[in-house]
């Protein structure tokens, strides 16, 4: 299992989030989740321009034996997608929190990301589920 | 409880990650599924099968046993070895399982069921062959590993014992054989598979089982997990008891047709149903679906048809075509434009006459 940026906030439900310049958050799922999904094979991404809100469905994974709901970590407007992922989901697999990123969100309320967790207390919760 | 095989430890020594199969802890995969569906194909791979249920019949009235209970016919079963497989009906001619029976002896046959189902054969088996007077003999000694992929045959014979290989080489397809294997373990070699690929399932006992798995490594074959043998018997047109047929299904609607043999004078359990349903027509079919845009096909996804709606039944992406394949059940009749529900978007899919890949290549038409 790969090392946890400590930059990085989390969902209980393995999404990985971290804030850039301008307001702007990247997201993604965590080196765990993809770990659990196994091989991905097709990505769903959402639409420039369409909003999300913290705790729904924002995008879909799909591994040879499962599709999972990705819950975006915080609300706001999505500004960019990982267009690569389409063509290669695997880079998730591959690299789960750099190149395997889904989409970056333009925060309405940066009060949100107090409510995630932090890499220390995520790493716990993993730990957790595994034993 | 959950009950394991005698290959559990070798597993998790492994990295397998494991899962519940119907009751037994099993490895999905080593690492990644798709590697492991390729490595099938291209050149052999392992499956542990040892949860499948491997039940002996002897009596001398087992033939007619056989010719009572199956809806395949044991008479096309000429010679010592030979393997068939059938389905096994209820009155109604739902499927209550699917099985491969294989001749040993004039009075001994063999089958091999699914673990899943394990108890209701059991003792509907039991149940059917009191008249008969034959006895019924589960053999949960016995490990099974399925050795598959275009170089699996040869790889297993370089393990047998030289007087033995020869024998075992020319052995033809559906049938079994006894053979020694490594340090002279006791070995019934199949050349049976459920991947589309030539290869051989391996019955061995239980105390010799993960030294065959070591010795197999050894010669390269690469272990595989239950997720790979999924895809590969999808894309291979092979039905999954419980997915593709039950109870509520007959035959005609799971496309094995080709399993029923209505021989003159076989009175079979389920044969007045199913003779019955094809005079009135059979109201369900079940097709091979290819979904050519980006998305996968999934169990219980809504199909639409001119007819009216059907059902996903086995679906998945599919490594070696890379795009996904579905069976699907839907009103019998000319379907129209097909298309299949997935998230509340209609995608349009081709219906396909399936296997989907035989032999390492797909199919024509895929």
């Amino acid at each position: 299992m790969s090392e946890i940026p400590g930059d990085l906030k989390f969902n209980k439900s393995h999404e990985w989030a971290r804030v850039e310049d301008g307001g702007l958050v990247r997201v993604g799922i965590s080196d765990h989740a993809q770990a659990q999904l196994g091989d991905l094979v097709y990505v769903e991404l959402p639409e420039i321009g369409s909003s999300v809100q913290a705790g729904n469905a924002a995008a879909v994974v799909e591994s040879v034996k499962a599709a999972s709901d990705i819950y975006s970590p915080v609300s706001g407007e999505v500004v960019e997608v990982n267009e690569t992922l389409a063509d290669k989901p695997e880079t998730i697999n591959e690299d789960a929190y750099g190149d395997g990123w889904i989409f970056t969100v333009r925060i309405s309320d940066r009060a949100e990301l107090d409510q995630l967790l932090d890499a220390s207390a995520y790493e716990e919760l993993v730990e957790n589920e595994d034993h | 409880m959950t009950e394991k095989t005698v290959l559990n430890a070798t597993h998790r020594a492994l990295g397998a990650r494991m899962v519940d199969f119907g009751g037994w802890d099993m490895p999905i995969n080593y690492g990644s599924q798709i590697e492991e569906h390729h490595a099938v194909r291209r050149d052999a791979g392992m499956f542990d099968v040892s949860h499948m249920t491997v039940v002996d019949l002897h009596g001398a009235r087992t033939r007619d046993f056989l010719r009572h209970l199956l809806a395949n016919s044991v008479d096309k079963l000429k010679a010592h070895g030979k393997a068939l497989y059938s389905c096994m009906l209820n009155e109604q001619g739902g499927v209550i399982d699917d099985l491969i029976v294989y001749f040993l002896g004039d009075e001994f046959y063999r089958l091999v069921v699914n673990a899943a189902t394990r108890a209701k054969d059991l003792a509907w088996i039991e149940k059917q062959a009191a008249a008969f007077g034959v006895e019924v003999k589960e053999r949960p000694e016995f490990a099974m590993i399925a050795v598959q992929g275009p170089n699996a045959r040869a790889k297993v014979l370089g393990l047998l014992h030289e007087v033995d290989r020869a024998r075992i080489e020319k052995l033809g397809k559906f049938a079994a054989a006894a053979a020694q294997g490594p340090h002279g373990m006791p070995l019934f070699v199949a050349r049976t598979g459920y991947t589309g690929e030539d290869g051989f399932e391996i019955v061995v006992p239980g105390e010799h089982a993960v030294a065959l798995w070591e010795a197999l490594a050894a010669a390269g074959v690469h272990p595989a997990g239950l997720g790979a043998r999924d895809t590969l018997r999808l894309e291979a047109g092979m039905n999954l008891y419980g997915q593709d047929m039950d109870e509520a299904v007959s035959p005609w609607e799971a496309n094995l047709g080709w399993t029923i043999a209505l021989d003159a004078g076989r009175d079979f359990i389920g044969r007045a149903a199913l003779e019955k349903q094809k005079a009135a027509g059979v109201k369900r079919v079940m097709v091979g679906l290819v979904l050519d845009d980006k998305g996968v096909l999934r169990h219980g996804q809504k199909v639409l048809t001119a007819n009216g709606e059907g059902e996903i039944l086995s679906g998945s992406f599919a490594p070696t075509l890379e795009k996904a394949v579905a069976f699907a059940r839907i009103p019998a009749g000319e379907p129209g434009a097909v298309r299949v529900d997935i998230r509340g978007r209609e995608l349009p899919v081709r219906l396909v006459k399936y296997p989907f890949v035989r032999d390492g290549k797909a199919c024509e038409g895929i």
